[in-house]
């Protein structure tokens, strides 16, 4: 029970956000924390922050 | 000019930097303006290139100044900001999601995605699905993943919110993520 609350602490739509900000500005350790935790629990937003590195990793190769 | 040979090499390059200014400004002339800028100041400016980085690298850095630059001139007509609010609008319905945050469509197994980036036709999807992202928020991205300014750099280039960049980035990298993985990732045609 403990557990589940604690990796839901953001949804996953809400880790969606944090994922893509992460590229952006340095979070706060709360947020950190938060959102390490959803990402043990959570396979479908592991797999998404994964595809938006590999974006990112392709955009930089357009550039060259 | 045609027997130089640097000239020529420049040349070889106009329809990438093409490409990524029309990303950029979304019209065809003023793409091919801030091209042709570029590719002047480069030919008469050819003692600033190095050779340490790629010719196409620094190509890209001095274009980057030129859309700078013609952005600026735009934004003295405030075209930008009323549009801006229109795509982003904050309380979007996202289909992805279900009432309670949820994935409603998670994201697919893409498999090996690295082995794309030899693929020729991996960066011509990429490239059909920028063209898909709303104008503003193509030209958002873009300033930040080729272009590489900062988040400070683009609020002040454009006059928008740090938070208001962030849900442009967000829905790009959004939207970006679905057409890749509709039209590369879903298995035809990755094969």
């Amino acid at each position: 029970m403990l557990l589940h609350r604690l990796t839901h602490m953001v949804s996953c739509k809400e880790a969606t956000r944090l994922i893509s900000q992460s590229e952006e500005r340095r979070f706060s350790l709360g947020e950190r924390i938060k959102l390490r935790l959803h990402l043990a629990a959570c396979t479908a937003c592991a797999r998404f922050e994964r595809q938006l590195a590999f974006m990112r990793d392709a955009m930089s190769r357009y550039r060259k | 000019m045609d027997s130089d040979p640097f000239a020529a090499e420049l040349e070889s390059h106009r329809r990438y930097l093409t490409r990524v200014a029309q990303l950029q400004l979304r019209d065809r002339d003023a793409a091919e303006d801030v091209v042709q800028d570029t590719l002047f100041a480069a030919l008469t400016g050819r003692d600033g290139f190095s050779g340490r980085s790629s010719l196409k690298t620094w190509l890209t850095g001095i274009l980057k100044h030129k859309i700078v630059d013609a952005i600026r001139r735009k934004q003295r007509q405030p075209i930008i900001a009323s549009t801006f609010d229109e795509e982003v609008d904050l309380e979007d319905f996202d289909p992805l999601f279900r009432d309670d945050g949820g994935w409603a469509t998670p994201p697919a197994e893409w498999g090996d995605p690295e082995s794309a980036l030899s693929r020729r036709e991996f960066f011509d999807m990429l490239d059909f699905c920028l063209e898909q992202l709303p104008p503003n928020t193509a030209r958002v991205f873009m300033m930040r993943e080729v272009m590489e300014l900062d988040t400070a750099e683009i609020c002040k280039e454009l006059t928008i919110t740090a938070n208001n960049l962030w849900v442009i980035l967000y829905r790009a990298r959004m939207a970006l993520r679905q057409c890749l993985e509709q039209n590369w990732f879903s298995g035809q045609a990755r094969s």
